[in-house]
């Protein structure tokens, strides 16, 4: 067997992205001083191309798979890769100021965001439980490291530990449900299982199999009851490799159990939609309520994930065109809010440190009121208070569940979106109505200041020109469904 | 399948056998001696002085690095012998194929190198 | 065939003691050394089954490997043992039921087990017969053309396992002394040695 030139030609973006990774690797071995930052900008570059050339290929017939089945490209991974490396991009931009004023900064850092970048890529394009669980390992051991990077904080070592054990328990878990799956079947390959799946009665093993699966790729998303280890991760890691966890690797890890639940286990769908509508329920009540007492920012912004995980499987657990797109959609907002919201925690900085208690925040209203006003848009837009972009997020999905008779689900939605708006709103309030704290440092840096400038305008004018995404979102769920 | 598990049956009587002796060694030294333990001579034996501390001393990290180090390479070795046995089907392709494996490993080695992992101070 | 069947259950039986030693011994390093019996009778398993290639790199990597690296870990630790174990029996109710649990799950899979029809065909790459082919051979055919994809994706996650374990565990000592070869050969006598005549009576 040889590879055709059309093959390679599909995989194009993950290729260049190992091969300038390597690269950069070496490059920053070879260079003396000052190689953090060259490596950084140079990964922003790479990451900037890989972007062009993930929306430029596109297969002629709409839907192509390369290396033998194992790899496939169509719009919806277009769609999905485009948001992950936006979000990538964007998150590597914004650590580089934070890292060097903790004195952190090492080239290393920005070659292992493009090694977990790589990861989602592969995940995005798997079209084979090994090419799954091979991407998923890419991904998740670069993100083990980078969240015990800074290893000489106790809470970053300790953050990187429990994620490497509760991760690895949860490619157990999928691996488990995997090799139940090819017992079953006899394949990897996600058309042979569909088609087989189809065909035949699946037998009570392969259910149980389905849920393994499920249940490890739900720790990836962070969904409950496999959220354990979000907090501890999101308050240890340091604040830039929390902002990058709380984006791209979701909206991977999303991308991924789209596919495996609508592609092969499509014949399924009675089986799984029970459990994700049991995942969404949860992780919409426990993010809601969980958040309520927390003090600091970083461990709120992880219950908030853990909700907005839980608002966005609604759309999943609707499992038709309408409910994916609205899920497809829901990630491109939570992109913004999110990247916007640690845009400004990355800003927090009282007297050369880095703070990240909520109470760090009062009075910021009157200490620098630009920032101020900035986070208060992003707290309204995550609470769904329209005319913001969260608004329409939430409505996308919700507007699904009830068309397609999940009135239960979009009722629980909407009641913990009113109970998660209290602790958004209360940062609202801690801002403009309490005594002022000590002023955060000022000025926040060039970088830092145009992203969040970019994420203000896309959520506040969202709702005026909304058809280019909602109609990427679209399009990119009806491949699911042909 | 019967063949190759006939090939493996001498290992096998070589594993019993192995066993066999072992147990006989240890039950015949517990028959035939005499044993008068006490204190002393059960305590660990420091040139006649007290123990001075706990015998677990901790174990510097670079063994650690050393060790993982050595399974990541043991993995490309293990790789390499299938590709070896079937090189003469898979052709140039494979042999290819697995130069590019080496390829990005040895990235990773010449990275290890200037790093100075290789060094033991 | 019987004698197959009789080893099949002397090293299963192996096996689950081991494994029940593993976390029933006192001393770490004893968990350790079971674990190798363990990995040793789990090989043994894999040869009965005509896993010829799986059973040698079993005893090859982890034997050979993962065991020294636990090994290593386990005395880096400065483990205290008897705190260690005291929570042992207040995680055993939690622990057990999770066991049962997957017990439970696995009776339910073995019982209400079914082969899809299409199976045999949908098989990718069939294991070819023994006879004809061996294990290792028949692996080398498919791994590292039909795979290529997983088997340069294996590679970059050995990687980035590299980058990982130096990013995070490399210290360089300040103050050691180095010996550099090239230095020392480079070094003339010129540069460092002075020869002079010394008078007798007088010194230098």
């Amino acid at each position: 067997m040889s590879l055709a030139m059309s093959d390679l030609t599909l995989a194009l973006p993950e290729l260049f992205l190992a091969g300038a990774a390597m690269l950069l690797l070496m490059l920053g071995v070879f260079r003396k001083e000052d190689s953090a930052r060259v490596v950084l900008v140079l990964a922003l570059l790479v990451l900037t191309v890989t972007l062009v050339l993930a929306y430029g290929v596109t297969p002629k017939t709409g839907r192509a798979t390369s290396f033998g089945g194992l790899f496939l490209v169509d719009d919806f991974t277009r769609f999905a890769k485009v948001l992950v490396l936006v979000a990538t991009a964007f998150t590597l931009a914004i650590s580089r100021t934070w890292m060097e004023k903790e004195e952190i900064a090492r080239f290393e850092y920005p070659v292992l965001v493009l090694f977990a970048t790589l990861g989602m890529l592969m995940m995005i394009s798997a079209n084979d439980l090994m090419a799954l669980y091979l991407g998923l390992e890419t991904q998740s051991l670069a993100l083990y490291v980078m969240a015990a990077y800074h290893r000489d904080n106790a809470r970053s070592t300790e953050s990187g530990l429990k994620y490497f054990v509760l991760g690895a328990l949860a490619s157990g878990l999928l691996l488990y449900g995997a090799s139940l799956v090819y017992g079953f079947v006899g394949a990897t390959n996600f058309e042979t299982i569909a088609k087989a799946l189809a065909s035949h009665h699946a037998p009570q093993g392969l259910i149980i199999g389905l849920a393994f699966l499920v249940a490890g790729l739900a720790f990836k998303v962070a969904a409950v009851p496999f959220h354990m280890w979000t907090p501890d991760v999101y308050e240890g890691a340091p604040t830039p490799v929390t902002a990058f966890f709380a984006i791209g690797p979701k909206i991977a890890a999303f991308a991924l159990l789209v596919r495996v639940l609508t592609g092969p286990f499509g014949p399924m769908v009675e089986a799984w939609q029970q459990l994700v509508v049991f995942l969404a329920a949860a992780s919409m009540i426990v993010g809601a309520f969980a958040a309520i007492g927390q003090t600091n920012i970083k461990r709120l912004m992880a219950y908030s994930s853990i909700g907005h995980a839980g608002y966005a499987l609604v759309g999943l657990a609707v499992g038709n065109r309408e409910g994916i797109s609205g899920l497809l959609l829901y990630l491109a907002i939570y992109l913004a809010m999110n990247l916007g919201t640690f845009g400004i925690i990355l800003a927090m900085r009282v007297k050369g440190r880095a703070v990240e208690g909520i109470s760090d925040l009062a009075g910021l209203a009157r200490t620098s009121p630009m920032m101020a006003l900035m986070l208060a848009v992003f707290m309204f837009s995550m609470a769904g208070i329209p005319p913001l972009a969260g608004f329409f997020g939430k409505l996308y999905v919700f507007l699904a569940a009830v068309n397609a008779g999940h009135i239960i689900l979009a009722l629980i939605g909407v009641l913990s979106s009113a109970v998660a708006a209290y602790y958004y709103l209360r940062i609202v309030k801690v801002m403009y109505f309490d005594e002022p704290a000590e002023a955060l440092d000022r000025p926040i840096g060039p970088t830092l200041a145009v992203v969040l400038a970019g994420s203000l305008v896309f959520i506040v004018f969202f709702f005026l020109v909304p058809s280019p995404l909602v109609g990427g979102a679209e399009h990119a769920a009806s491949v699911l469904f042909h | 399948m019967d063949a190759l598990l006939h090939e493996y049956f001498p290992i096998l009587i070589f594993l019993g056998i192995a066993v066999a002796i072992s147990v006989i060694a240890v039950a015949a030294s517990w028959i035939v001696a005499s044993q008068h333990p006490d204190r002393e001579k059960d305590s660990p034996y420091e040139c006649g002085f007290e123990a001075f501390g706990d015998a677990r001393g901790k174990f510097d990290v670079r063994f650690y690095l050393v060790s993982i180090l050595f399974i990541i390479f043991d993995l490309e070795v293990a790789f390499l012998f299938p590709w070896a046995v079937s090189l003469g089907k898979i052709g140039l392709f494979g042999f290819w194929s697995m130069m590019l494996f080496l390829g990005v490993l040895t990235i990773g080695f010449i990275y290890e190198w200037r790093k100075g992992a290789l060094e033991w101070e | 065939m019987i004698i197959q069947g009789l080893v099949f259950y002397l090293f299963a039986a192996l096996a689950i003691a081991g494994g029940v030693l593993v976390i029933s011994a006192k001393n770490p390093v004893h968990s350790v050394l079971w674990l190798i019996v363990v990995f040793f009778n789990a090989a043994g398993l894999f040869l009965l089954q005509g896993a010829e290639f799986l059973a040698m790199v079993l005893v090859v990597v982890y034997v050979g490997a993962v065991a020294v690296l636990f090994l290593f870990v386990v005395m880096m630790l400065d483990i205290n043992f008897v705190q260690l174990r005291q929570g042992f029996l207040h995680y055993l109710p939690s622990g057990a039921l999770v066991g049962i649990v997957l017990l439970v799950e696995l009776a339910v899979v073995l019982v209400g087990w079914a082969v899809s029809g299409e199976a045999p065909k949908s098989l990718a790459a069939p294991a070819p017969e023994l006879a004809k082919m061996t294990n290792t051979e028949a692996l080398g055919h498919i791994l590292y053309t039909q795979y290529l994809y997983l088997f340069q994706a294996s590679g970059v996650v050995l990687l980035i396992a590299m980058i990982g374990s130096i990013l995070l565990t490399l210290r360089h000592r300040p103050g050691t002394r180095h010996q550099n070869i090239s230095r020392q050969v480079d070094r003339h006598p010129k540069d460092t040695l002075e020869i002079r005549k010394v008078p007798s009576g007088g010194g230098i």
